[in-house]
């Protein structure tokens, strides 16, 4: 028997739907899939991120080829218009009939828009679908001033929205604070204030009277008190309501303020007519969040499975309901909201914590007895939610001083944390894809061992995110049972991670690795921790790399100050601060090159590369470089690399600033830090970005007030966008940031791990970053920033020290007891310049090489 | 400096002092190059200079190590480990290379004819 599914709406529970289909693969159905918007299902959810580090395409939600399957048949930009439950078939926009057996409506929710006369003028928006951003966006560009009309959640991420494309931003509420709904009144104030100081207006306590024309702007905003607002552009995000209009027409029962009425399984009244997500009225309400829209689609899936493979209904999975708790940065502010936040439980009891100075409030509703958690709200600083959450969902019995839970800790002591190890294996850990701790469990079992295999193997982790810290300490402690050591040893030689090895070289003032060896670890070392170490040392003494005590550590490239070829030979590279460099510049590198013989080539650094040079040729090289003018590229370290630049106001016709000045200064003052893996840097004049800073550990745009910085991007293997750290600021601030963002780095990261993957592994994510940068939440920025002038003031060139060091500079040669040149080198011509000779080539006709060691 | 051939057979190649602890050499006699290793104060050990696995001749450039407990050096392109003592590539057993006999004298390095 074949089953004509028929699915109305592809966003984000429509598509759940889909892929829960896909895994069961029952066998007999031929689905079709209504989609009104002109791409398939995408990340609702991560909608702002639109603006700021992804692309449409990122925020899909289908892997690819997944429409391409038989019996599965899209229509995109298909809108259906009427359902004719009768004779089981429904007719879109355009007017085609299509049949169904079974109907599913997955229809999601619309704006809410209220009924403010001048509503519909051009330049009034909502904030739902890509395409409400591309309008936004479009019109955005042409504007200065715009508002968003609503303060709740999705209200303040879109005033963020506007922010970002560089409005003057307006908030105006009609309930007398922010988040209504979520936070009390203390929060509320607190988290106006903060969102205040990051330069939105809110009012609050307003109601829009009309639209009409503005003097200087396009419109006019009159409220009821008599006052007014001049704007630009007007979001409106004053709620949402579920799209039941279809169900209305075919009279299949709707809730009272909306929402399609549905049972346990997701069947409306009619039992071939099922609702799921955002659209669904069940147990007396509707639900405004994605976890509970892919539950029903998860028990949607398995109805529709059993009906298929005739199964008794009795043992299906029913929905039943679902927790509205809530977490979510709004502007860089965390907010969270737990179950019966406003205490509205009979003989609720409350603590309360406020820091007005760091702007962090913290609320704990518990129960009369004092022995379970009811509720809550975090402001400023959510890292307990999950803690929290858990507790709550299991209702696990509080510890006897509740308080201690959201009080901060000024001893450093760890928090009382929710013993994971008291949770039952049903406890769900992430509600948007329904992983158990159990399910969990069995993957570290099955090897998940790391939190990446984790999410791959339980998709645990991979929607909002949130769970993360929590999926962590389950991991650990299921790692823990099973006797499989939590290591993040280095190597066998020292049981700390890198991070643990920078905080003791830096509190006991260890200058030598045979000091740290020989207290903190064994053996004679090997190829992981010498350069580890070698680095740390680097970063925090700044001393020659090759100083009797440092050089046995260091790799070969450090080891030669060059980084060594596939033949042996070694590639010389001088730093071309921000790719500028003079024509003498350019004919000193170009008669150095041709003096010794050098295949010469420009780098995706844009700089010159010249390769083939011998060790016994180098340190002559870099004479003749230095004399030049040149300096040591750090080519061959873990190290600030280049920072590439375009060329800026300067020249170009839309340069805002000056790109390349600001590159040199970056480039000048960063120039030979070691850090844990090799930094680069790219600094645009404009937002045409031409100089690719998104794809750099740290990249800076200009605006027209300054500075835009951007951190984490990353080119190469796995590429990744840099995401924006903080706006428009001035040359000193942004240097300030950079020195703590880079030595923050510097102190955590892994070996050999670029900003990126760091950042993706950092606990907290951006706010954090932010917090840490920006809102010196350690209370670090002094220290991060005195060590970074250390490494500034006490910069030498390397290849100076070098060759002025006849110690040094004797290890420069192939040979301890000859002059000789290695016999095994050998190049062939290629387009006017060397290459190595191949194998074949070397047996069949050696040419020998020319010898430059005057 | 001259090779100087000794009575025994044994090639003077250099002095202690020309390697840094830690670190290698390389050494040129009739035979080809011979990476020379100096372990801590002391210790001297010498292998073909030879990478198998690249084709190049850079093991004397590589880190010195213990792998397991077993003393080591990092080949510098791409980092097999080769046993110091008897010159075994751990990773690649087909790629091993010959050890050499080498012994400290009056601070002078003397390099004798490969093992075995
Ligand atoms: C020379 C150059 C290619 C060229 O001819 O253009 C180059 C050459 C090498 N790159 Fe690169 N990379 C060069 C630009 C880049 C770029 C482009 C850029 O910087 O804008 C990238 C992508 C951007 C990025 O890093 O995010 C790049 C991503 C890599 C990666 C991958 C890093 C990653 O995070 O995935 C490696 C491997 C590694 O570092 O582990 C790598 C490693 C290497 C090594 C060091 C491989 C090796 O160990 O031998 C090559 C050394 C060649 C040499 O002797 O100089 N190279 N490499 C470029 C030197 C730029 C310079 O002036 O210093
Ligand atoms: C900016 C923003 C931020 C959010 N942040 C969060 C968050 O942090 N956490 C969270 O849990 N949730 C968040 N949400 C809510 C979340 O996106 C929704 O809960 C989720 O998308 C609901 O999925 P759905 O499939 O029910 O509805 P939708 O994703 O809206 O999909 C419904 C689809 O049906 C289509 N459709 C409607 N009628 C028809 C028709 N007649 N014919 C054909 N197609 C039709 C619509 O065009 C739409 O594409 C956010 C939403 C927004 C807009
Ligand atoms: S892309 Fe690969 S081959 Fe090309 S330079 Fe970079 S590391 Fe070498
Ligand atoms: S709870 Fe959202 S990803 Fe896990």
């Amino acid at each position: 028997m074949t089953m004509k599914l028929l699915i109305i709406g592809n966003g984000m529970v429509g598509h759940k739907l889909l892929e829960a289909l896909q895994e069961r693969q029952p066998r007999g159905l031929d689905i079709t899939v209504l989609c009104e918007e002109s791409r398939p299902a995408y990340d609702r959810v991560h909608l702002s991120d639109f603006f700021s580090t992804k692309s449409a395409a990122d925020l899909s939600l289908v892997t690819p080829g997944f429409f391409e399957r038989p019996g599965l048949h899209l229509r995109l930009a298909t809108q259906a218009a009427h359902i004719d439950r009768q004779h089981k078939r429904v007719t879109t926009v355009a007017g085609e009939v299509i049949a169904y057996d079974k109907l599913v409506l997955a229809t999601g929710s619309k704006p809410f828009v209220p009924p403010i006369p001048g509503n519909e003028r051009p330049g009034c928006f909502v904030y739902r679908t890509i395409d409400d951003l591309l309008a936004i966006q479009a019109w955005g560009a042409r504007s200065k001033v715009g508002v968003v009309v609503g303060g709740g959640l999705l209200g303040l991420e879109c005033a963020k929205a506007l922010r970002d494309l560089g409005l003057e931003t307006h908030v105006v509420e009609f309930a007398p604070r922010l988040m209504a709904v979520q936070v009390d009144d203390i929060g509320g104030s607190m988290l106006r204030r903060r969102i205040e100081a990051l330069g939105v207006t809110v009012h609050t306590g307003k109601s829009t009277k009309a639209i009409v024309d503005g003097h200087a702007t396009c419109h006019r905003m009159s409220f009821a008190d008599g006052s007014h607002l001049d704007v630009d552009m007007i979001v409106f995000s004053a709620g949402i309501r579920p799209r039941d209009e279809l169900a209305r027409q075919c009279e299949l029962g709707v809730g009272e303020r909306g929402g399609i009425h549905v049972d346990n399984y997701c069947r409306t009244r009619d039992w071939d007519v099922y609702a799921i997500g955002e659209c669904a009225y069940w147990g007396g309400k509707t639900f405004g969040l994605v976890a509970p829209g892919y539950d029903m689609a998860r028990v949607v899936a398995a109805h529709l499975s059993a009906l298929l493979e005739r199964k008794a209904a009795l043992q299906l999975p029913e929905f039943a309901g679902a927790d509205m708790s809530t977490k979510l940065k709004l502007m860089g502010v965390d907010v969270a909201s737990i179950g019966d936040a406003h205490g509205a439980t009979p003989g609720a009891r409350s603590y309360q914590f406020s820091d007005e100075r760091r702007q962090i409030y913290k609320k704990l509703v518990v129960s009369e007895d004092g022995k379970h958690l009811l509720g809550g709200v975090l402001i400023g600083d959510a890292s307990e939610y999950g803690t929290l959450l858990q507790m709550l969902l299991n209702d696990i019995e509080l510890p006897d001083e509740p308080e201690f839970l959201i009080l901060p800790s000024a001893d450093g002591k760890a928090k009382p944390s929710l013993g994971v190890d008291a949770l039952q294996a049903s406890a769900q850990i992430c509600s948007c894809n329904n992983v158990s701790n159990g399910q969990l469990c069995d993957a570290v079992a099955a090897g998940a061992t790391s939190i990446g295999a984790l999410k791959s193997m339980t998709k645990a982790g991979t929607t909002c995110g949130g769970c993360v810290p929590l999926i962590t300490q389950v991991m650990k402690a299921h790692m823990k049972r099973q006797g499989l050591a939590v290591n993040n040893h280095l190597c066998e030689h020292f049981a700390y991670s890198r991070q643990e090895l920078y905080h003791l070289v830096s509190v006991e003032r260890v200058r030598h690795f045979e000091e740290l060896i020989a207290r903190h670890g064994k053996g004679l070392g090997c190829d992981i921790c010498k350069p580890t170490v070698a680095s740390i040392l680097a970063s925090h003494w700044n001393e020659f790399v090759l100083q009797k005590e440092h050089a046995s550590l260091q790799d070969s490239n450090d080891y030669f100050l060059a980084n060594i070829q596939k033949d042996g030979t070694y590639s010389v590279v001088p730093r071309m601060a921000g790719g500028e460099v003079t024509p003498d510049g350019l004919m000193a590198v170009g008669a150095v090159a041709k003096k010794y013989g050098l295949y010469t080539k420009i780098t995706g650094g844009q700089r010159v590369d010249m390769f083939g040079a011998r060790l016994e040729q180098l340190p002559l090289i870099w004479e003749e470089l230095m004399a030049a003018g040149f300096e040591s590229g750090h080519a061959y370290g873990k190290a600030v690399r280049t920072v590439k630049s375009c060329v800026g106001s300067t020249w170009c016709r839309y340069g805002v600033q000056d790109s390349v000045g600001l590159a040199i200064d970056l480039e000048n003052r960063y120039k030979g830090l070691r850090a844990p893996h090799k930094l680069k840097f790219g600094v645009s004049g404009c937002t045409r970005e031409c100089a690719e800073a998104q794809g750099k550990d740290v990249g800076v745009i200009a605006t027209d007030k300054g500075w835009n910085l951007y951190v984490c991007g990353n080119g190469g293997m796995k590429p990744r966008h840099a995401e924006l750290l903080a706006v428009d600021l001035d040359a000193p601030t942004l240097i300030r940031y950079i020195d703590r963002f880079l030595m923050f780095y510097i102190r955590t990261a892994d070996r050999l791990q670029r900003t990126s993957v760091w950042r993706d592994n950092l606990e907290g994510g951006l706010d954090y970053l932010k917090d840490v940068v920006i809102h010196d939440r350690l209370g670090l920025a002094a220290e991060l920033e005195a060590q970074m002038q250390h490494v500034v003031n006490t910069y030498e060139c390397e290849w100076k020290k070098a060759v002025t060091d006849p110690h040094t500079r004797k290890r420069f040669q192939h040979f301890v007891n000859s002059h000789a040149p290695d016999s095994n080198v050998m190049f062939v011509p290629e387009r006017g310049q060397i290459r190595p000779a191949t194998l074949d080539e070397k047996r069949v006709r050696p040419i020998p090489i020319r010898v430059t060691t005057e | 400096m001259e090779d100087t051939v000794t009575a025994q057979g044994w090639i003077l190649v250099c002095e202690l002092k020309d390697i840094v602890p830690n670190t290698g050499v390389c050494a040129l006699i009739d035979e080809g190059q011979v990476a020379i290793f100096r372990v801590g104060e002391r210790e001297v050990y010498a292998l073909d200079n030879y990478d198998p696995n690249a084709n190049a001749s850079v093991l004397s450039r590589g880190l010195i190590g213990t792998v397991g407990g077993r003393l080591v050096v990092a080949s510098p392109l791409y980092k097999q480990h080769f046993d110091l003592r008897t010159g075994e590539c751990l990773q690649a057993p087909e790629h091993s290379v010959r050890a050499w006999q080498v012994k400290l004298q009056d601070e002078c390095i003397l390099l004798g004819p490969p093992l075995q």
